[in-house]
């Protein structure tokens, strides 16, 4: 099974791989997946509080190329981005972007999850609700 | 000179030797007949290059070449062995045993078998993944006609007490059949001192040619007979029609005598770098070899690296080393494997996994290659794990309830 190129470069360059202080109010966690399915994605926002701009994005993934990928594209969508913008994030983005193949169309389902946990996250830490989001269709 | 890539999936296949190729050139232009040709030179030579590739496959586990059956391969001798000992018996009884941790082409036969009204029973294997003899014994039923155990298993390496199993098979009366694909002219096997009635094995695991294999049938004490599984021409004493495969044959004859000639050799020089190999990994933090390190295969070893995920470890090397994985990621259903998890595995372990297969032509140099290369891979995808980053802090990952997909 061969990879797209830009799914080996994500992989082989990762970008923003790290940790960010998750008890901050500034900073939304979300952690998404299960070992026993191979995939784990922690994907963290920070965000400035007064514009509501992602100033920050970190990720740390348990899993293939195509999830490491995914998260690490992830991040480099959300730096800069507004929450609200960053909620329209679609698993599709991911899938035309890194060419994925089929059989790896859960990575990027997992990381728009990890986008939405993570802007849960933030709401509930500023007071705000939880947004309900549908089932993903693939889970 | 270390040439890339590294080829480190021998239980997958084996390179064929040259030897072998040399052996089985003549045996396309030149002599083509077909074995069954009785009556002009073709055929005869033909049949007699049959005749002693049969003795030199036979030669190798001890058999009559008369008990030789030749087939396409180690599957079709599983589903003849089988299915053929299941019709052959049938006024005997339907029960057969066997353990979870078979090759498919075993487990899937005898699924095949209970819905032809066969019962079957699938032994659970142990930590180590051997199976207990103990519930071989309490398994056995008035109406058990066959106990198929393998030799050695194909992902971890395990050699079953095959020995203790035959002990136990010929003391109530049912045949033993073994799927000994990886064990073949890797290890010792004699089917006489092994006790075994049924053995399947094949060319291409052995340096020898794919597309054939065999299934050997004892025919004294007890004499075993198979029903045919496919109608034709009354080929292989009417267990296997089918024009034989001469060239593959030549070249499976050979691949068996060159393993009896070297296997002692081999099997020192392999296990040493095998060792090296495992050793030198075992020195990661958290890396666990699946299944016995005692009763095992020289040439295996299955390692899991926790907290990383398998293919996303070979992603970091396999342009250049070329291995297998226990995580199934690419497989639509995101199961690992069921014989990692046989063990008793957790997922998240047998996600985590890499099956390591060295040949005759391992080198010293590949194994040091390989050694560096995944080492700084399971460092690096470490520093990206989150599961990493949580063990380094002490969490329990069991207590956590994860979003489950």
């Amino acid at each position: 099974m061969a990879y797209s190129e830009k799914v080996i470069d994500h992989y082989q360059n990762p970008k923003n791989v790290g940790t960010l202080d998750k008890s901050s109010k500034s900073v939304g966690t979300g952690l998404v997946g299960a070992p026993e399915c191979g995939d784990v994605m922690r994907l963290q926002i920070e965000v400035d509080d007064t514009t509501g701009m992602i100033t920050d994005a970190k990720f740390k993934t348990f899993g293939c190329g195509s999830a490491i990928a995914s998260s690490s594209l992830a991040t480099e969508w959300l730096k800069g981005k507004s929450v609200d913008e960053a909620l329209k994030v679609d698993n599709m983005d991911f899938v035309e972007e890194l060419n994925l193949p089929p059989v790896k169309i859960h990575c990027s389902v997992l990381a728009e999850d990890a986008i939405k946990a993570a802007i849960n996250d933030y709401r509930i830490k500023n007071g705000k609700e939880a947004i309900k989001f549908e089932e993903s269709l693939v889970h | 000179m270390l040439k890339l890539p590294i080829y480190l999936d021998n239980n997958a296949t084996t390179p064929m030797d040259p030897r072998v190729l040399e052996a089985m050139t003549p045996y396309f232009l030149q002599h083509f007949g077909n074995a069954a040709s009785r009556n002009h030179p073709f055929g005869w030579e033909a049949e007699e290059a049959v005749n002693y590739a049969r003795e030199q496959v036979a030669k190798l586990i001890g058999a009559d070449p008369k008990e030789i059956i030749f087939t396409s391969g180690a599957t079709e001798a599983d589903n003849l062995g089988i299915k053929g000992v299941y019709e052959m018996y049938a006024s005997k009884g339907n029960h057969i045993i066997t353990a979870t941790t078979e090759h498919k082409a075993v487990l899937d036969t005898c699924k095949h078998i209970e819905k032809s009204g066969g019962e079957v029973t699938y032994l659970q294997v142990q930590p180590d993944g051997l199976i207990d003899l103990k519930e071989l014994e309490a398994a056995i039923r008035p109406t058990t006609i066959l106990i198929a155990i393998m030799y050695a298993n194909n992902e971890i390496g395990t050699v079953m007490p095959i020995r203790e199993i035959s002990a136990i098979a010929r003391k109530h009366g049912a045949l033993l059949f073994t799927d000994a694909t990886q064990a073949v002219g890797k290890i010792p096997v004699d089917v006489n001192k092994d006790g075994i009635d049924l053995m399947a094995f094949t060319a291409h695991k052995m340096y020898g040619p794919k597309g054939v294999g065999a299934l050997y049938v004892r025919r004294k004490n007890p004499r075993v007979k198979v029903t045919a599984q496919m109608d034709g021409g009354g080929h292989e004493r009417g267990m296997r029609s089918g024009t034989l495969n001469v060239p593959g044959i030549v070249g499976f004859g050979k691949a068996c005598e060159l393993c009896l000639q070297d296997l002692e050799a081999d099997t020192n020089r392999i296990s040493k770098l095998r060792d090296k190999l495992e050793n030198a990994l075992l020195l990661l933090e958290e890396a666990y070899v699946n299944g016995s390190r005692e009763h095992r295969l020289p040439h295996v070893t299955n390692i899991s690296f926790k907290h990383v995920e398998g293919e996303g470890l070979l992603m970091g090397f396999n342009k250049n080393i070329a291995l297998s994985s226990g995580s199934a990621c690419t497989s639509a259903s995101l199961e690992p494997s069921y014989v990692l998890k046989a063990l008793g595995l957790g997922d998240d372990l047998a996600h985590s996994s890499l099956r390591f297969g060295l040949s005759r032509f391992t080198t010293e140099e590949e194994i040091d290659y390989t050694v560096k290369a995944i080492s700084e891979t399971v460092i690096k995808l470490r520093e990206m794990s989150p599961l990493w980053e949580m063990y380094k802090e002490g969490i329990d990952l069991t207590t956590i309830e994860w979003a489950a997909h």
